[in-house]
C-alpha cells in the first residue's frame, strides 16, 4: 500500500462524491474539446477549400451563400450565369485561372458538379484508378462518396434534382451516369463530390442539345417524364431569347435580368435550359484584379462577385461570437468542477486530520503527505480530463454520423487538436490547486495538536 | 552507533524534563530510564502530562528543559526530518482512539504502516501478525465494521507490523471493561514478547497497574511545584 495507493482508497472510499466530480468535470472537457475541434477544424476546412481562389462570381445574392454553394458545396448556388462569362473573364489580362462549375444534383446526398480537369487539380486531387471523364454522362467520384456508396469504376447511376438526397426530389432517369474514374483522398471538398463534365449537366438538364425533339423521342416511353417535357417545352422559348440578347451588351443585361427571375423558377420545377453555370471559381494573375475585378463585376453586370475571404471572416465572426459564449459557459462549468473538486477535498481533509497526522506520526513525511493530497486532486481530475476528451471525440463522432452537413464540413472525430492538450494540462491544474489549500493545511498542522484534538 | 554501544545505551533515557507552555509547566519529570525488554506503565491522572511526555518522547514536541534519549539518540535535540526518521525507526504507537484509517482494510492498514516504515511490503509478515492478534478472519474488513476489541487489535497489530523496537501506547485500555481491559495487556504483553518490542504505557488506568514492573507515577506539575 503506497501513498498512490492511499489516494484511490480515499477516491474510492467517497466514490459517489468522486463519480460526480468526475462526471463534472468530463462535461466540461468535453464542452470544450468539441468546441476547439469545431473551430479548429471549421477554420481548416475553410482555409484549405478556399486555397487559392481569390474571387466566386456567380448570379446575384447573397455573397456568403454564393461563397458556402461554390467553394464548400454547403448551401444552395444563388442561381445560374451565362457561360459566355468564362470567356469574358478568361480574356481579362489579370485573371489567371477561371473554373467553371454546374451545380443542381446530388446523388444519395454527394453533390454532381459540372465543371473542367482544372477543378481537381486545383486541390491537388488525383486519380486512384480509372480516368477522367472524357465524354458527357462519364464522372469521377471523389474518394469520400466511393467509400461511403461503395462505388466502382464502370458503375451506372441517376442523379435526383437538388443539392440534398430528398425523396421527393425528382429523378433524371432519361440520362444516366457511369463512373469512369475515382480520386485519391485530397482532404478537399473534392473527397464528397461527383466531377463530370458541364456538358454532362446540361444534358441532364436537356440543354444544348437544343433539339428538343430528340429529347421528346427519349421521353416518350416513360409516362412520368411526359410533364417535366411539358416544362421543358415551355421553357425552350427563354432559351431562344437568351441566344438573341448574348449577342448585344445592352440587351444583354436585360435579358439576363428576365433569365435570372426564371431560372428559379427552373429550380423549383427541376429543369433548366440555357448553357449556364452556377459559379466560376476565379485566380488572380496580378494584385491589380483584387483592386479592379470584384467592384467591376459587382457595378458593371449582373453578376456577383465575392471574395473568399472576407465572406469567410464575416462568417467566423459571427459564428465565433456564439463560440465564444459557449466557451465562456464552458470555462465557468471548468472553474464550477474545480471549485466542487475543492470542495470535496477539503471537506474530505477535515474528516482525514486525524489520519494524516497519525501518518506523520508514525513517519510518513511530510512531503509524501503534500503529495499524497496533491495527487488525489490530479487523479481525480486527469479522470475527468480523460474521459472529458473521449466524451467530446464520441459526441461529435455522433453529430458526424447523424448530420450529414457536419461532414459536409469536414468535421472529424478521429482527429486530435494540440489545444486538447491544454485543456487536459488545465483540468489537471485545476485540480491539482484544488488539492493545494487542503494540502498546505496538512503540511503546516501542528500534529501534537491534531493528534490531541481531532476525534 | 555501534551494536554495543546500542546494547548498552537504555531504550527511553530523560534527564531533567520538564515542559511549559507560554510560562505554565505542564510537566515536571527530572530523570527516568526505561531498560530495553522492561515493560513499563507511566501512570497519573488527566493533566499529570502524560500526553506531553509521549509526544517529547516521540518527538512531537521540544521539551523546555532537559533531554530524551530513545536507544542512545538524543531525540529532543535533532532536527524535526532527523526525529521524523528516528521515530519511524525505533518507535510503533499504539493511540487511544485507534487511528485507523478508514478508508483501507485492516490488511491494508498495516500495509501503508510497512511502506512508511521501510518503504517495501512484506504480505507475510502482515498476515502472520494479524492472525497472532487473532484478526485472521477480520483481514479485509473496514475498521469501522470491526468492534471495539477487534479495533484495537488491529491498532496492535499495525504498531508492531514496522517491528518497533520500543511500542508505546496510549490509554489503550481506559475505553474497556474490566475483563477487555486485561485482555488487552495481555495481548500487548503477548505481542510484544513475540516481535522483541518493548511496552510503555501511559493511563490513568490502575486497574492494569499491578501487571507493570515498572511504573511511573506522575503528578500534576503545578502540585509537583508547590
Amino acid at each position: 500500500m503506497t501513498f498512490f495507493g492511499l489516494s484511490f482508497a480515499y477516491l474510492r472510499d467517497r466514490g459517489l462524491n468522486t463519480v460526480l466530480n468526475i462526471a463534472l468535470l468530463a462535461l466540461a472537457v468535453a464542452t470544450l474539446v468539441i468546441l476547439l475541434l469545431f473551430a479548429r477544424q471549421l477554420e481548416t476546412r475553410f482555409d484549405r477549400d478556399a486555397q487559392g481562389i481569390d474571387l466566386v462570381v456567380g448570379a446575384k445574392g447573397s455573397p456568403l451563400q454564393l461563397i458556402l454553394s461554390s467553394i464548400y458545396q454547403a448551401d444552395v448556388p444563388t442561381g445560374n450565369i451565362p457561360l459566355s462569362s468564362v470567356e469574358v473573364l478568361r480574356e481579362n489580362p489579370s485573371v489567371s485561372k477561371v473554373i467553371p462549375l454546374a451545380q443542381g444534383d446530388n446523388f444519395r446526398g454527394y453533390r454532381i458538379v459540372g465543371t473542367e480537369p482544372a477543378y481537381p487539380e486545383h486541390y491537388g486531387a488525383t486519380l486512384a484508378e480509372g480516368r477522367l471523364w472524357a465524354k458527357t454522362a462519364e464522372v469521377v467520384i471523389g474518394a469520400d462518396v466511393a467509400n461511403a456508396l461503395g462505388m466502382a469504376l464502370g458503375q451506372r447511376f441517376v442523379g435526383s434534382h437538388g443539392m440534398s438526397d430528398d425523396a421527393a426530389a425528382q429523378g433524371h432517369d432519361h440520362a444516366p451516369f457511369i463512373v469512369t474514374g475515382i480520386l485519391k483522398p485530397s482532404g478537399s471538398v473534392v473527397d464528397r463530390l461527383i466531377l463530370t463534365s458541364i456538358e454532362s449537366v446540361w444534358d441532364v438538364h436537356g440543354i444544348a442539345h437544343g433539339d428538343e425533339d430528340d429529347h421528346d423521342h427519349d421521353g416518350d416511353g416513360k409516362p412520368d417524364h411526359a410533364p417535366g417535357e411539358h416544362d421543358h417545352g415551355d421553357e425552350d422559348h427563354d432559351h431562344e431569347d437568351h441566344d438573341h440578347d448574348s449577342d448585344g451588351k445592352q440587351d444583354h443585361a436585360a435579358g439576363e435580368h428576365d433569365h435570372g427571375d426564371e431560372d428559379h423558377d427552373h429550380e423549383a420545377g427541376g429543369q433548366k435550359l440555357d448553357p449556364e453555370v452556377t459559379a466560376l471559381l476565379v485566380s488572380y494573375g496580378s494584385p491589380l484584379a483584387a483592386v479592379q475585378l470584384p467592384g467591376f463585376i459587382n457595378r458593371q453586370t449582373n453578376l456577383q462577385a465575392a471574395v473568399p475571404a472576407v465572406e469567410i471572416t464575416r462568417l467566423l465572426q459571427l459564428v465565433g461570437l456564439g463560440l465564444d459564449a459557449v466557451r465562456a459557459l464552458a470555462v465557468l462549468l471548468m472553474l464550477t468542477a474545480g471549485l466542487s473538486i475543492f470542495v470535496a477535498l477539503y471537506t474530505a481533509l477535515r474528516q482525514r486530520e486525524g489520519d494524516m497526522a497519525m501518518l506523520r506520526v508514525i513517519g510518513a513525511s511530510r512531503a509524501s503527505i503534500f503529495g499524497q493530497m496533491i495527487f488525489e486532486g490530479v487523479a481525480l481530475a486527469a479522470a475527468g480530463a480523460i474521459l472529458g476528451v473521449l466524451l467530446g471525440h464520441g459526441v461529435i463522432a455522433l453529430a458526424a454520423a447523424n448530420f450529414r452537413q457536419l461532414t459536409e464540413l469536414g468535421l472529424d472525430a478521429a482527429h486530435f487538436e494540440v489545444g486538447e492538450v491544454w485543456i487536459v494540462a488545465g483540468a489537471l491544474a485545476i485540480g491539482a490547486l484544488a488539492a493545494l489549500l487542503p494540502a498546505v493545511r496538512v503540511f503546516r498542522a501542528d500534529i501534537a495538536d491534531t493528534l490531541t484534538n481531532s476525534r | 552507533m555501534t551494536g554495543a554501544a546500542r546494547a548498552a545505551a537504555p531504550l527511553v533515557q530523560l534527564a531533567g524534563l520538564a515542559h511549559s507552555i507560554a510560562g505554565k509547566p505542564v510537566m515536571a519529570i527530572g530523570d527516568w530510564q526505561q531498560t530495553s525488554g522492561d515493560h513499563a506503565l507511566v501512570l497519573g491522572p488527566s493533566g499529570s502530562g502524560k500526553t506531553t511526555l509521549i509526544n517529547a518522547i516521540t518527538g512531537l514536541i521540544t521539551p523546555s528543559s532537559g533531554s530524551v534519549h530513545i536507544d542512545g539518540e538524543p531525540m529532543s535535540a535533532l532536527p524535526a526530518s532527523a526525529r521524523d526518521a528516528l521515530r519511524r525507526r525505533t518507535i510503533g504507537l499504539v493511540f487511544q482512539t485507534l487511528r485507523l484509517i478508514p478508508a483501507l482494510s485492516v490488511r491494508q492498514n498495516l500495509a501503508l504502516a510497512q511502506h512508511i516504515a521501510h518503504g517495501k511490503h512484506d504480505a507475510a509478515a502482515i498476515e502472520s501478525l494479524i492472525a497472532r492478534v487473532g484478526l485472521a478472519h477480520r483481514i479485509d474488513a473496514r475498521p469501522r465494521t470491526l468492534s471495539q476489541g477487534e479495533g484495537q487489535r488491529a491498532a496492535i497489530a499495525r504498531a508492531l507490523i514496522t517491528r518497533p523496537r520500543l511500542v508505546v501506547a496510549d490509554e489503550p485500555t481506559s475505553a474497556l471493561d474490566d475483563a477487555n481491559a486485561l485482555a488487552m495487556i495481555d495481548l500487548l504483553f503477548e505481542t510484544a514478547a513475540a516481535t522483541g518490542a518493548t511496552l510503555l504505557v501511559a493511563t490513568h488506568d490502575t486497574r492494569i497497574q499491578s501487571r507493570f514492573a515498572t511504573v511511573l507515577t506522575l503528578r500534576s506539575p503545578a502540585r509537583a511545584a508547590a
